[in-house]
C-alpha cells in the first residue's frame, strides 16, 4: 500500500468505526488486495509491536531469538519466529499464530511464559494478526534451535503459569468505545495492544504481573532499576498539559519541545515507534493525553531539613558548573536537543530514580529518521561524589516552580551499580 | 478553606514561574560535531586528547576505521564496557561513523610518555617484541602491524602511543583471556594468546614510555603489508 492511499482510507475507517462502533480498528482498514500489501501491512504491524526487540539477539539474524531476557525468576530466552520449519514457525498456520496471540498458548498447547505480553496481544484483532503472520511467514527463514529457558526452581514448572493467568490474564479483542473518535480508539487499541506500554507503564508486583485496577500507574522495571512512569498522572508521564503534538514528538522522534526518551524508553522509540505514520503516534497521543486526570499528590522526602539545604546549596554550585551550559542557568534548556528542567515531569516524580541515573550514566536520546544525530548527555558517575549528586538532583527537583523531593546521597549510591544492559 | 487559599496562593506564585520560564525562546545548541560529543568528553577529553583516568584511551588521531569499528562493537555488544554499551546502544550505525571520523580528525599533542616503573631487563624485553617479535613463540612483532613508528594504519589499524599503561595492559589482558575481540580472522586475539603476564607488563611499560613522534597520524592504506589477514584491516 503506498503512502498516497492512507488519508482516504484513514477516512474511510473513520467513517466505518463512527456508523459501526465495533468495526475493523486497522487504520490501512480495507482488506489489503494483494499478498505483497498483506506483508507490508504486517512489516507495519510487527514494527508497532516491536517484536524484533526481543526477538533478535544482538549481532544474532533477524527474529531468531536468542536473546536472553533476565527476570527475576531467572532468565528466559527469546523464540526463533522465522519461518524455518524445524526451529522456527514455518510449520504454523495463521489460525496457530492467532490463537498464540490471542490466548498466549502455542499450538500444542503449551503455555507462554508471559515475558511474550499475550496479555496486551490479545486485543489484537484477527486481521491484524494474520498481516503479522504473513509477513513473519515472508522473512528469511533461519535454522536455530531454541535455548532452553534458565529459571530457578521453584519457578521452571510451567504450571505455574495457569496461576498467573487465573490472577492476571483477561483474554479479548479489543473493544472500542463508541464515545470516543476513531482516532481515539485506534491510539487505544495500539498503546494497549501492540504496543504493550501496560508492560512497563503498569506496577508489576510480586507474582510478575500487571494489575488492571493500576492499568498504567508507572512502577519500577524489575531488573532494569529505572522507573516507569505513570502515563494517568500528570505529575509523572501524564502528558495531560502537552500538546499532541509534542507527544506524537516524543514518540516518533524521540525528542520533544518538553522531553525526550531515555532508558528503556529509548528502544521503544528506536526500534518500533519511529517507524509508526505521524497519523499513528497521533493517535496514540490523543489517547494517552485522555488518560492524564489523576489529581497531583504532593512529594514527600525522607531527607531531613537540614541536610536538604545544605544539599541544595552545594546543588546549585554543582549545576552551574556542570548543567547549566546545556539546560540553562534557569533550567530552560534547549529544547529539543537539551530537554528544559523547569517544569520537567520526569524530573519531579515522586521516585527519584531516572534523575538519578540520568546524572550518573548519562546518555542519548535514541537515532531516529525525525532526529538522526542526536545531542547526548555526559555521564557523571566518574566525575560526581554520591554527596554531589543527590544536591544536584535535589537542586532541580526543587527549583524554578519543581515541586520534587530532596533525595539522599544513598539513594545516589545505590544507584551506581544499577545494570546499564 | 484556608487549604483552598493556599493553593491559590500557591498557584499565583508558581504559574508566572511557569510563563517566564516557557516564555524564554531558548537558544538552539550548536550544530556542530563538536557539541554532539560532549557526552564523550568526561572520559576521553573535549579534544578526544584522554584524561586523567588512567584506564579511558585517548581517541584522537585514532584511523576513523578503527574507531568505528569499536563504537560499533559496543553499540551490538561485542566489546563489552557497560557505561559505552548503554550510551551507544541507540545511535545509528552512520552516525557513530561520523562521530568516528570527527575524533580520527583531531590532532591535540600527545601526553608527555610515562615513566616506566620496572627494571632495565623489562624494557630490554618490552622493545624487543615490540620492534622484533618472537619468531620462537609465534609473536610477529607490534610494528609489522602498528607501524615502523607505532602511529597505525588506515583505515582500521590503531596507533599505539599517547595510551596509558593500564589502557595498554588492561586492553592486552582482554584480548588474552577473550574478553575484547574483533571480526574474524581476530589477529590480536591470536597474537596476544601467544604473551605471557611478563610479556604484557614489558610491552606496556616499553610502549607507553615512548616519545611522541614527529608525525602522529596514520599512515595510507597499503604503505605496508600485513604479515596475516586481520578481520578488521580488509586488504
Amino acid at each position: 500500500m503506498t503512502r498516497k492511499l492512507i488519508p482516504s482510507l484513514r477516512a474511510a475507517a473513520a467513517l466505518a468505526l463512527a456508523l459501526l462502533p465495533g468495526a475493523a480498528l486497522a487504520q490501512n482498514g480495507a482488506a489489503p488486495k494483494s499478498n505483497g500489501d498483506l506483508i507490508a501491512k504486517g512489516e507495519y504491524l510487527a514494527r508497532a509491536g516491536d517484536c524484533i526487540a526481543c526477538h533478535t539477539a544482538p549481532e544474532g539474524r533477524t527474529f531468531a531469538g536468542g536473546r536472553h531476557m533476565p527476570t527475576p525468576f531467572g532468565t528466559l530466552f527469546t523464540s526463533n519466529i522465522t519461518p524455518d520449519p524445524e526451529t522456527g514457525i514455518g510449520k504454523w498456520t495463521a489460525d496457530q499464530f492467532y490463537g498464540m496471540m490471542h490466548t498466549g498458548r502455542s499450538p500444542d498447547g503449551g503455555l507462554l511464559y508471559p515475558a511474550m505480553p499475550f496479555g496486551s496481544y490479545t486485543k489484537v484483532t484477527r486481521a491484524d494478526s494474520d498481516a503479522i503472520y504473513a509477513f513473519l511467514m515472508s522473512v528469511p527463514p533461519v535454522r536455530q534451535p531454541n535455548r532452553p529457558h534458565d529459571l530457578k526452581f521453584p519457578y521452571n514448572n510451567r504450571q505455574l503459569i495457569l496461576g498467573w493467568r487465573t490472577l492476571f490474564f483477561r483474554e479479548g479483542e479489543f473493544k472500542p468505545d463508541p464515545n470516543q473518535s476513531a482516532e481515539w480508539n485506534r491510539g487505544a487499541y495500539l498503546v494497549e495492544g501492540l504496543g504493550h506500554c501496560g508492560m512497563c507503564h503498569t506496577p508489576i508486583n510480586a507474582l510478575g504481573g500487571n494489575s488492571e485496577s493500576q492499568a498504567f500507574q508507572g512502577g519500577l522495571i524489575p531488573m532494569q532499576n529505572w522507573y516507569a512512569p505513570s502515563l494517568t498522572s500528570n505529575r509523572e508521564a501524564g502528558v495531560g498539559d502537552w500538546t499532541i503534538e509534542e507527544i506524537s514528538d516524543l514518540l516518533r522522534t524521540g525528542v520533544s519541545r518538553r522531553g525526550a526518551v531515555y532508558g528503556p524508553m529509548a528502544e521503544v522509540t528506536y526500534n518500533s515507534l519511529q517507524y509508526l505514520t505521524p497519523e499513528d503516534t497521533r493517535a496514540m497521543a490523543v489517547y494517552l493525553k485522555s488518560l492524564g486526570q489523576e489529581p497531583p499528590s504532593p512529594a514527600t522526602s525522607t531527607v531531613p531539613r537540614a541536610e536538604s539545604s545544605l544539599l541544595l546549596s552545594l546543588g546549585k554550585t554543582v549545576y552551574d558548573q556542570h548543567c547549566a551550559a546545556c539546560h540553562g542557568a534557569q533550567g530552560q534548556g534547549k529544547p529539543p536537543h537539551y530537554p528544559p528542567l523547569a517544569g520537567n515531569q520526569s524530573i519531579q516524580m515522586s521516585s527519584a530514580v531516572n534523575p538519578i541515573r540520568m546524572v550518573l550514566n548519562g546518555g542519548y536520546p535514541p537515532g531516529t529518521a525525525g532526529n538522526p544525530r542526536p545531542y547526548g548527555m555526559p555521564p557523571f558517575a566518574q566525575t560526581l561524589s554520591d554527596n554531589e549528586v543527590a544536591a544536584v538532583v535535589t537542586y532541580i527537583r526543587t527549583s524554578w516552580g519543581n515541586r520534587g523531593a530532596a533525595v539522599a546521597a544513598a539513594e545516589a549510591n545505590q544507584l551506581r551499580s544499577a545494570p546499564l544492559d | 478553606m484556608h487549604h483552598i487559599r493556599d493553593v491559590a496562593v500557591l498557584a499565583a506564585i508558581l504559574v508566572p514561574v511557569f510563563t517566564a520560564a516557557r516564555a524564554q525562546s531558548p537558544e538552539a545548541p550548536p550544530d556542530t560535531m563538536a557539541e554532539r560529543v560532549l557526552a564523550c568528553a568526561p572520559c576521553h577529553g573535549a579534544q578526544g586528547e584522554g584524561t586523567r583516568d588512567p584506564y579511558f584511551p585517548r581517541l584522537a588521531g585514532k584511523p576513523a576505521g578503527y574507531l568505528a569499528n569499536q563504537v560499533i562493537a559496543f553499540r551490538n555488544g561485542r566489546r563489552h564496557y557497560p557505561p559505552m554499551n548503554y550510551l551507544l546502544e541507540f545511535l545509528p550505525p552512520d552516525y557513530l561513523k561520523e562521530m568516528a571520523e570527527y575524533f580520527a580528525s583531531l590532532n591535540p599533542p600527545l601526553p608527555p610518555p610515562a615513566t616506566p616503573a620496572v627494571g632495565e631487563d623489562v624494557l630490554n624485553l618490552g622493545k624487543t617484541l615490540v620492534t622484533q617479535g618472537d619468531a620462537a613463540r609465534n609473536i610477529p612483532a607490534c610494528v609489522s602491524c602498528h607501524g615502523p613508528s607505532l602511529t597505525g594504519m588506515e583505515p582500521g589499524i590503531p596507533g599505539l602511543l599517547g595510551l596509558r599503561p593500564n589502557y595498554i595492559s588492561a586492553q592486552l589482558g582482554a584480548w588474552r583471556y577473550g574478553t575484547r575481540t574483533a571480526l574474524a580472522p581476530d589477529c590480536m586475539q591470536i597474537v596476544a594468546g601467544h604473551l605471557t603476564e611478563a610479556d604484557v607488563t614489558a610491552i606496556t611499560a616499553w610502549l607507553s614510555s615512548r616519545p611522541a613522534p614527529e608525525n602522529r597520524r596514520s599512515v595510507p592504506k597499503g604503505t605496508y603489508a600485513l604479515p596475516f589477514a586481520c578481520g578488521s584491516q580488509p586488504q
